[in-house]
C-alpha cells in the first residue's frame, strides 16, 4: 500500500524509462522512501508496447526488445528499493507537492517532498493535426496501434497509410508487419525522410512506396476509413485506397497534469518550464525524460532520469542553488527555431545540472546560431540540420558570459 | 416474399412487437427521447425506434451543450414557447434525475459600434421574453467579468441564467425513464413505409411492423423523406446546415466563465465560445448550408477560421492545444421557425425544422406535441408516481465514478473514464453498438489523447459488442 503511514520523500509520476531510472538513482544516492506512481496495470512505459529492438545498449550493454528492456528496467527499479504502484491515476497536482490520487480502490492524497515528473510523450493526434475529412474509425496513432497489436493481439486495419517519416514511422511499420498488416504508403511532407538513413530506403526494402513532398489533405470514409487524398507540392492530388491511417510523430509532452494544475508550460516545447536541474516553477516539481520536450530515445530519457534523480537527492539535501534567485531566462529569436529546454538557467557554477541546452529547428536550416545578451553576441556555431536532429549549447560556454537576465538565440 | 396475407391477419406479419402502441416515436434524437419520455409519463403506451444502432446519431451528436433561456428567441414563436417551458422543467427535474447544469450566464459580446447599436435591441428582446434579468454590461464591466477577453470587446448584454449541460447524459437519461416506465425501444430499426387503417398505423421496417394508433415523426434531418414516404406528403424540405467545432484543452476552460455569443445574423447565432459541463472550451460552429444529410465532415480551412476567430476574441487561446473537432448537421429548413405539425385525419405529428434550439427546448416540444395529441382524443390516464433513473455523471464538477472506489481501473485517462463505467455502457436496452455511442455515453476516448493510450483497451472491452468492430484478433506466434 502506498498509504502506509511512513512519509514519502520522492514520488515519481511515470514508470517508463526515464522515471524509473530517476528513482534507481534516488534509491543509490540514498534517499529513503521512493515511489513510482504508474497510471497503467503494467510498469515499463512505452517500451512495452514496442515489440521490436533496438533497446537497452546504454543501460544493460546489450540489444533487447522493447518489452523485455521494460521488464529489466522494472526489475532494476525494485532490486534497488524502489516502490513501484500500478493502476494509480495521478488526477492532479497542487502546491509544494500535494498530489491527488484514484486508485481502483477509491481516492486520497500523498505530499512527498519532492515529486518527479515523467509522464513522457505522445503522439499528436488526428483532431489536433486539423486533418479535413470524415472523422471515422481507423485512424490512429503509433501508440495506440502498438498497444494493439503487441498488447492485445489485435489489429484495426490491414492496408493502411503511415503518415509522416520519424523514427517511430519505421516502428510503426515493423509494427504493421509483425501483424500481417500491410501499409501502402508513407507520406512525407517534407522532401526526404526525417529519420536518418538507412531509414529511408527501408520502406522500399519492405514494399511501401515512400512519399515524399506530399501530404495528408482528406480522409474520406462512411465508418471506417475508404481512402485518403494526398497532394504533392505541385499542388496535385492522388487518391489511395486504403483502410487505415496511421499518423505517427508529431510528439507532445504529456503534460495534462502541469497544464492543468499550477505549474508553468512552454508552449515552445509543450512541456514544463525547467531550470538545468529540471525544476519546475513550483520547486517541490522536477521534470524528466520526454515531458521535457519531444523527443529523445528510451535510451536518452533513462540517462536523463539517472541525472534528475541524482540532483533531486543533492536537492534534498540542501545542495542546489536557490530557485528564488534570479535566472537566466532563454528566449527565441528566430521562429525556425522550435525549442530550447530548460527555458532556465541559473549562473551558479559547481552545481551541475544538464550540460547542455537541447534545441530542435523546425525546417532544414543552414547558418549560423548565435547567442546574443542586451544585443551582444556571446556564442556562436554554424548550423545545418534538419527536423528532429539534436542541437546542443553547452550551458557553461553561456553561463560564463552572463550579464543579463536574458539569452536571444537566433539563426543568422 | 410470402403470399400476400389479408392485412388484418397479424399473425402472418413479421411483427417487431405484438403490441399495439398508443404512440410510435420515430426517431432517438433529443426531441424523440423527450416526446417518448413525456408521452410514457402521460399514460401512453410508447415505442421509440431508431435507425442507428445508437440513440443520438444524427443532429444530436453534436451541438453545443447549452440550454438556452430563450431571450434571442423571435417574439410570440412557437420556439420560444418550447425553449421556456424547456427550460422551466429542466430545472423541475434536474435534481431528481441527477442531472448537470452549471448557471456559467452568457454574454452577447459587441466587436464593432454596428453590433453596439444592436444590444439595445437585444436586451430589449430578452425582456419581451420574459428574461427580465439580462441586462447591458459596458467594456469595463465585462472585462472585469472576462478578463480574457480581447480588448476590442466594447459591451455585452448578459443573460446570466443561460445555463450549460450535458448533452448526452439528458437525453439518455430522458429515454432510460420512458423505458423504466413501460416505453418499447427499437434500435437499428429504419421505418420505410406504412400504411394507416383509420384508426391505426402499421408502421414497417426492414426487421417487421409496428403497429400504433398514432406517430410522432422525430425523424430530425431525415423528418422531410419520413413524411413524403410514410405519411405521403411533406410540407418541408430538410437543408442541412454543417457546423464544425474546435474543442480546446481542459487547461483552457479556465479562459471564459460564461458563454460568449456574438451578435447573431438573421442567418445563424454565429460562432460561439463556450465551456462544458467536461471541462473544454470549445469554439464553434460554422454555418454551412448543405445537400448531404450525413457529411459531418471537418475541413482545416473551417477549423483554422474558427481557431483565428477563437484567439481574436481570447487572445490567450493562441497557447492552447487543440483536443477534439467534430461537426454536427442542423436540421434546417426552408424556414426559420419550428416546423411542429399536426396530421389530424391520420393521428400523425412532424416535429421537424428543430434547427439550433432542440436541446433547450425538447422537454417544451415534448409537452406542445401531446397537447396536439390530445385533440385526437387520446387519454390516458399519467403515473402516478413514475420511476426517476440517474443520469450517468460526467461532468467534472460532478461525482464522477473514478472518486468512488472498485471502479477496477481508469481506462481513459484523459477523461478519467472507469471499465466500470464502460462496462455498463455495454449492457442494457441502450447498450453501446458503435464507437460513438460509447464516447457519448462515457467519453472514453473523447479526450486530449484522442486514444493514444487507450484505444487498445477500449478495443478489447468492446470486442463483439460494435456492429463495427474496432479492430480484429489475429493469432499471434
Amino acid at each position: 500500500m502506498i498509504d502506509n503511514g511512513i512519509p514519502i520523500d520522492v514520488a515519481v509520476i511515470g514508470a517508463g524509462p526515464s522515471g524509473l531510472a530517476a528513482a534507481i538513482a534516488l534509491k543509490q544516492a540514498g534517499v529513503g522512501r521512493v515511489a513510482v506512481l504508474e497510471r497503467e496495470p503494467q510498469a515499463g512505459g512505452i517500451p512495452r508496447h514496442c515489440n521490436h529492438p533496438p533497446y537497452g545498449l546504454r543501460e544493460f550493454g546489450r540489444i533487447l526488445k522493447g518489452p523485455e528492456y521494460a521488464a529489466r528496467l522494472v526489475a532494476s527499479a525494485r532490486n534497488a528499493g524502489v516502490e513501484i504502484h500500478v493502476s494509480i491515476t495521478v488526477t492532479s497536482i497542487h502546491g509544494d507537492g500535494l498530489l491527488r490520487l484514484s486508485t481502483p480502490e477509491g481516492v486520497f492524497e500523498i505530499t512527498p517532498r519532492r515529486v518527479i515528473y515523467a509522464t513522457g510523450v505522445r503522439e499528436t493526434p488526428r483532431s489536433a493535426r486539423l486533418i479535413s475529412g470524415a472523422r471515422v474509425q481507423g485512424v490512429v496513432n503509433t501508440g495506440a496501434l502498438q498497444s494493439m497489436i503487441y498488447l492485445k493481439h489485435r489489429r484495426p486495419f490491414r492496408r493502411p497509410v503511415i503518415i509522416g517519416t520519424e523514427l517511430v514511422a519505421f516502428s510503426a511499420l515493423m509494427t504493421c508487419q509483425s501483424a500481417g498488416v500491410r501499409p501502402i504508403a508513407m507520406i512525407e511532407a517534407d522532401a526526404i525522410a526525417t529519420a536518418r538513413w538507412p531509414s529511408a530506403i527501408y520502406p522500399r526494402m519492405r514494399g511501401v512506396e515512400l512519399l515524399t513532398n506530399t501530404r495528408l489533405v482528406e480522409i474520406e470514409g462512411d465508418t471506417v476509413v475508404q481512402a485518403v487524398t494526398v497532394a504533392n507540392t505541385d499542388g496535385q492530388t492522388r487518391r489511395i485506397e486504403c483502410d487505415g491511417v496511421i499518423l505517427t510523430g508529431s510528439f507532445t509532452p504529456e503534460v495534462a497534469l502541469a497544464r492543468c494544475g499550477h505549474l508553468d508550460v512552454d508552449p515552445a516545447t509543450g512541456g514544463p518550464v525547467v531550470d538545468q536541474w529540471g525544476r519546475c516553477s513550483d520547486p517541490a516539481y522536477f521534470a524528466t525524460g520526454n515531458v521535457l520536450r519531444p523527443v529523445e530515445t528510451a535510451g536518452r530519457s533513462w540517462a536523463e532520469g539517472r541525472q534528475t534523480g541524482a540532483w533531486v537527492a543533492q536537492d534534498l539535501a540542501g545542495k542546489l542553488p536557490s530557485h528564488d534567485a534570479k535566472p537566466l531566462r532563454i528566449l527565441l529569436g528566430d521562429a525556425r527555431i522550435k525549442y530550447a529546454m530548460p527555458q532556465v538557467i541559473y549562473p551558479s557554477k559547481g552545481a551541475g545540472g544538464m550540460s547542455e541546452i537541447q534545441m530542435r529547428v523546425r525546417e532544414r536550416v543552414s547558418g549560423t546560431l548565435i547567442a546574443r545578451m542586451q544585443g551582444r553576441p556571446v556564442w556562436q556555431r554554424r548550423l545545418n540540420t534538419r527536423p528532429e536532429r539534436r542541437i546542443a549549447v553547452p550551458i557553461g560556454e553561456i553561463i560564463s558570459q552572463a550579464a543579463a537576465d536574458c539569452v536571444e538565440f537566433t539563426i543568422e | 416474399m410470402p403470399n400476400p396475407q389479408p392485412k388484418s391477419s397479424r399473425q402472418s406479419k413479421n411483427m417487431l412487437s405484438d403490441d399495439l402502441f398508443d404512440v410510435v416515436v420515430i426517431g432517438a434524437g433529443v426531441v424523440g427521447c423527450a416526446v417518448a419520455r413525456r408521452f410514457v409519463l402521460e399514460g401512453a403506451k410508447v415505442a421509440i425506434v431508431e435507425k442507428a444502432s445508437d440513440i443520438l446519431d444524427g443532429a444530436s451528436k453534436a451541438n453545443s451543450a447549452i440550454l438556452h433561456t430563450g431571450f434571442d428567441a423571435p417574439q410570440g414563436s412557437l420556439e420560444l414557447e418550447c425553449i421556456r417551458q424547456g427550460f422551466r422543467e429542466y430545472e423541475d427535474i434536474r435534481s431528481e434525475l441527477g442531472l448537470v447544469q452549471q448557471k456559467s450566464g452568457a454574454f452577447v459580446v459587441a466587436w464593432t459600434p454596428e453590433q453596439m447599436d444592436a444590444l439595445a435591441g437585444i436586451e430589449a428582446q430578452a425582456h419581451e421574453n420574459g428574461i427580465v434579468d439580462a441586462h447591458f454590461v459596458d467594456a469595463k464591466s465585462l472585462k472585469a467579468a472576462e478578463p480574457n477577453l480581447s480588448a476590442n470587446a466594447m459591451g455585452a448584454v448578459n443573460v446570466p441564467q443561460e445555463s450549460i449541460i450535458d448533452p448526452w447524459s439528458a437525453p439518455y437519461v430522458y429515454l432510460h425513464q420512458a423505458l423504466e416506465n413501460g416505453a418499447e425501444v427499437f434500435l437499428s430499426c429504419h421505418i420505410t413505409g406504412g400504411d394507416f387503417d383509420g384508426h391505426v398505423w402499421d408502421l414497417w421496417s426492414g426487421n417487421g411492423t409496428l403497429r400504433s394508433r398514432a406517430v410522432i415523426n422525430c425523424a430530425g434531418l431525415y423528418g422531410d423523406i419520413l413524411d413524403r414516404d410514410v405519411l405521403g406528403q411533406a410540407q418541408f424540405q430538410i437543408i442541412p446546415r454543417k457546423g464544425q467545432f474546435v474543442v480546446f484543452d481542459k487547461a483552457a476552460c479556465g479562459l471564459v466563465s460564461s458563454v460568449i455569443l456574438p451578435v447573431p445574423t438573421e442567418k445563424t447565432k454565429g460562432v460561439v465560445l463556450f465551456g462544458t459541463v467536461f471541462g473544454n472550451l470549445v469554439v464553434g460552429p460554422t454555418a454551412e448550408d448543405q445537400q448531404s444529410r450525413t457529411d459531418a465532415t471537418t475541413d482545416e480551412v473551417s477549423l483554422n477560421a474558427l481557431i483565428a476567430e477563437g484567439v481574436d476574441k481570447l487572445p490567450a487561446l493562441a497557447q492552447m492545444p487543440v483536443t477534439a473537432v467534430y461537426a454536427g448537421l442542423r436540421p434546417a429548413t426552408e424556414r426559420k421557425e419550428y416546423r411542429i405539425e399536426a396530421a389530424q385525419d391520420k393521428n400523425w405529428i412532424t416535429v421537424g425544422g428543430i434547427r439550433s434550439t432542440g436541446l433547450s427546448a425538447a422537454l417544451g416540444i415534448a409537452r406542445h406535441v401531446f397537447g396536439l395529441y390530445e385533440k385526437f382524443g387520446a387519454e390516458h390516464q399519467p403515473i402516478a408516481k413514475p420511476v426517476t433513473p440517474q443520469a450517468n455523471v460526467l461532468a467534472q464538477t460532478g461525482a464522477r465514478d473514478w472518486q468512488r472506489g472498485g471502479h477496477g481501473e481508469i481506462v481513459c485517462h484523459c477523461e478519467l473514464v472507469t471499465r466500470r463505467e464502460i462496462e455498463a455502457a455495454l449492457v442494457g436496452p441502450l447498450a453501446a453498438r458503435s464507437l460513438g455511442g460509447l464516447k457519448r455515453q462515457t467519453r472514453a476516448m473523447m479526450g486530449r489523447c484522442q486514444g493514444f493510450y487507450c484505444a487498445a483497451q477500449v478495443a478489447e472491452l468492446t470486442d463483439g459488442k460494435f456492429a463495427q468492430a474496432m479492430s480484429e484478433r489475429f493469432a499471434h506466434d
